[in-house]
């Protein structure tokens, strides 16, 4: 375009006459013009080769690896937008967290009775190796709305037998308006403090005698939903209510048929001395299990936090064979925590956990002459006072029990900690009968009679991922006697990185 | 009786204009930029001390309680809370600071991370998958989250994004002066050599020059054997290593008994302000008792 410019008044100046003066004038302006053109296409080479260069080192640097950054941060920096290398976030890398946790127990008891010396589902439950259960967990996102979470469990058995259950699986709201929180699902009811906590966090080897006696030996958990307000208190206000299905293994105190994991079939007298012939099923809204709970928190110094609650549970029975007959459980929990301001890797650190419950269970009356003969057959539990099937009469009994576990975590990666259990329950009518069995004086109803236990134990975790621990029991059964055991147990996990509830 | 109430609406929306940003932040030292940035508009709180150990904090429900009332949650991001702050923010019920909030900071943002490994096998001990999460020990790396947190505030509070912007500004301005004056300071020790506990100061070696090798634990998480101090203790003999550092938290008492066979000297180190005695001023002011301290012993 210059050129043409340059040309067309090259041409112009060309179209005047000239004479020799101008002549000579005309050569040095030509000159002039030659050299503008010249210098011109030099600039224009120039920048040319400049742009090439700046295009060469752009790709260059597009394609190295980022270079550490330097003292100054290039200004209006946008510190948001994702560097070179991505970010490798353990959570992030995947959409799901998987976690697997292995626990595993070995000793032995004086006892024989192992399906009674020890009341938990997942407790060393004979002379040797108890695969205690492998629980493979995953959680995460099922999306902006929801999380997920579920537990899976694999166990032996005493007799050997292998066995699955879900323990629980269920999805939650992230956010939901008025500080609710709605979970649906299967899922540990919110009873207690140890309910809701997996057997492989616990502190102790086994189960507490209390929460395996009332709720049951995998404790109290199955389908259902559960809303939690977190109250607009300074501290921490938690009130929760749940609704859940009331029959099955897991609702051992309620329509369920008796628990039983161990080897070979609980033989001997049911719970009551009575079969659980009466379950009604579900005829309205309020035959599900309902568990309230409300729970609070203060921090009593910078170092101690303690937290409270009280918890209940009511639900139907199938209890006997008449009778409308239901179930109430009331709880109260207490835990407490010290750990000093310079605590490494959180030791060490002092924390007492005691929860006491109480059971009313509504018996139903029962008939044993089963097959209505009129005569005692085998099997049948007998009257003294007739010599006939006894009739037992519906009555309310209650039991009760607490528990009490001492945490001291005494340098880093060791914790001592001793507990003392105690469970109990009124005697009841149907127990003052004297009856028989097979000619056998009943007395006292076994999974009723009052016991104490004392635990003293030592853990050693060698990471935050594995533990190995050191339990001694000394069991005191009211009509049975005094036993001694001593379990080892050990446990890994392999995965993401649990947490837990405080 | 209309111009009053106007007045009064008035004061009311110039009240709730200036109504602070509520802000969490993890740790102490990412509290203290917070601080330097947000100024009088923001109200800070801090869930762990600045002696405490930020891997192993209590989960406490009071914690949940804070989060609830939060506008912004403000954490290292390099999952160094990870065992205690995923299990809050789930049970916050608060959907300014979830995870894909605008109100949830993850400071590690922009920052080049060192150490980020290349497989996940945790024979190699508790490894951090994001890398080394101690990042903020590096000044460069203080301009880089205070950047950050500017417009991280500014997007929850958009009337006072110039203001956090300036703030930002003139902290960095700040860093920059002290940062050329830090460096002066350890040139003279360049490639010094200093033990430490736990693999958590790779930041500051890097930036002022100085090695970073041994250390007492010999694995991230476990906890020091007699044959690995052994080892610590020929090797410094070997080395010339004149200098042991120790956080609040960890175990003194191991460091000193390497620190007389060694004839080394123990150095009181933080990584948080207050988590020393005359850091409580905030990041410089702990920046600074570091440099200083740790010359003066180099020195000897």
């Amino acid at each position: 375009m210059k050129m043409k410019t340059l040309s067309v008044l090259f041409a112009g100046f060309c179209a005047l006459p000239l004479s020799a003066q101008e002549t000579n004038s005309l050569a040095q302006f030509q000159q002039r013009l030659d050299a503008m053109q010249a210098n011109f296409e030099r600039t224009l080479a120039a920048q040319r080769a400049e742009i090439d260069a700046l295009k060469q080192e752009l790709a260059a640097q597009r394609a190295a690896p980022p270079r550490p950054l330097l003292a100054e941060t290039p200004p209006g920096a946008s510190v948001l937008s994702a560097p070179a290398a991505p970010l490798r976030i353990g959570k992030g890398a995947s959409y799901m967290d998987i976690g697997l946790v292995g626990t595993f127990a070995a000793g032995g008891s004086t006892a024989n009775d192992f399906e009674s010396l020890q009341l938990g589902g997942h407790d060393p439950n004979q002379r040797g190796f108890t695969m205690q259960g492998v629980e493979l967990n995953l959680q995460g996102a099922v999306d902006s709305y929801f999380r997920g979470n579920a537990n899976i469990l694999f166990s032996v058995d005493g007799g050997g037998e292998s066995f699955m259950e879900l323990e629980e699986a269920w999805l939650e709201t992230v956010t939901l308006p008025g500080n609710f929180t709605l979970r649906a699902g299967q899922f540990l009811s919110d009873f207690g403090r140890i309910n809701t906590q997996h057997p492989h966090s616990w502190g102790f080897v086994d189960a507490p005698l209390v929460s395996a006696r009332l709720l049951g030996p995998d404790g109290l958990r199955n389908p259902g939903a559960r809303l939690a307000w977190l109250a607009p208190t300074p501290f921490f206000t938690e009130l929760s209510f749940g609704i859940q299905n009331s029959h099955g293994e897991t609702a051992a105190s309620f329509r369920s048929e008796g628990h039983s994991h161990g080897g070979g079939a609980k033989e001997g007298v049911p719970f009551g001395f009575r079969h659980p012939d009466n379950d009604r099923g579900v005829r309205g809204f309020g035959d599900l299990l309902f568990t309230p709970r409300l729970a609070t928190s203060f921090d009593l110094t910078d170092t101690q936090t303690l937290l409270l609650g009280v918890s209940a549970a009511f639900g139907p029975n199938s209890s006997g064979g008449s009778g409308d007959n239901r179930t109430q459980i009331y709880g109260v929990d207490a835990y407490w925590k010290w750990k000093p301001a310079n605590a490494h890797g959180g030791f060490p650190f002092v924390s007492l956990q005691t929860e006491a419950m109480l059971r009313r269970y509504q018996l139903g009356a029962f008939d044993w002459d089963e097959n209505a003969d009129g005569r005692v057959d085998a099997g049948e539990v007998v009257d003294p006072g007739t010599g006939l099937p006894a009739v037992l009469a519906r009555e309310t009994v209650t039991d009760y029990g607490f528990y009490s576990q001492l945490h001291y975590g005494f340098r880093k990666d060791w914790v001592a900690g001793l507990r003392f259990d105690y469970v109990g329950g009124n005697t009841a009518d149907y127990e003052r009968l004297g009856v028989t069995l097979d000619g056998a004086a009943l007395g006292r109803d076994p999974v009723r009679d009052e016991r104490w236990r004392i635990s003293p134990n030592l853990t050693w975790y060698p990471s935050e991922f594995s533990k190995v621990r050191l339990q001694y029991n000394y069991d005191d059964r009211a009509r049975i006697g005094r036993d001694h055991s001593v379990w080892l147990q050990f446990e890994f996990l392999l995965g993401a990185h649990a947490a837990h509830k405080f | 009786m209309r111009t009053l109430l106007l007045g009064f609406a008035g004061i009311l929306l110039a009240f709730s204009a200036q109504a602070k940003l509520n802000v969490v932040c993890t740790t102490p030292d990412l509290a203290a930029i917070a601080r330097e940035v947000g100024g009088d508009r923001v109200d800070i709180t801090t869930l762990t001390r600045p002696t405490e150990d930020p891997h192993f904090v209590d989960a406490k429900p009071s914690f949940i309680v804070k989060l609830n009332r939060a506008d912004v949650l403000i954490h290292g991001g390099a999952d160094l809370e990870v065992g205690w702050l995923p299990k809050l923010v789930e049970q916050a019920r608060n959907a300014k600071i979830v995870s894909a909030a605008k109100g949830n900071v993850r400071c590690c943002e922009g920052v080049q991370m060192l150490e980020v490994p290349t497989t996940l096998d945790r024979s190699e001990g508790d490894i951090h998958a994001a890398g080394n999460p101690h990042y903020l020990v590096d000044p460069a790396n203080a301009k880089i989250v205070a950047h950050h947190l500017a417009a991280a505030f500014a997007a929850s509070d958009a009337a006072a994004g110039e203001t956090f912007q300036a703030n930002a500004a003139k902290f960095s301005a700040q860093l920059d002066a002290k940062l050329t004056e830090w460096t002066a300071q350890f040139a003279p020790f360049k490639g010094a050599k200093i033990v430490s506990y736990h693999k958590s100061w790779s930041y500051f070696a890097q930036r002022f020059g100085l090695e970073m090798n041994l250390f007492l634990e010999p694995k991230p998480g476990s906890p020091p054997s007699a044959a690995h101090l052994a080892g610590v203790i020929a090797k410094m003999k070997e080395q010339g290593v004149r200098v042991i550092i120790v956080d609040p938290y960890l175990d003194r008492k191991t460091a000193e008994t390497v620190a007389r066979a060694t004839g080394a000297a123990v150095v009181d180190v933080a990584q948080f302000p207050g988590g020393v005695k005359g850091t409580e001023g905030g990041y410089i002011a702990l920046m600074d008792h570091l440099v200083n301290s740790l010359t003066k012993a180099l020195t000897k």
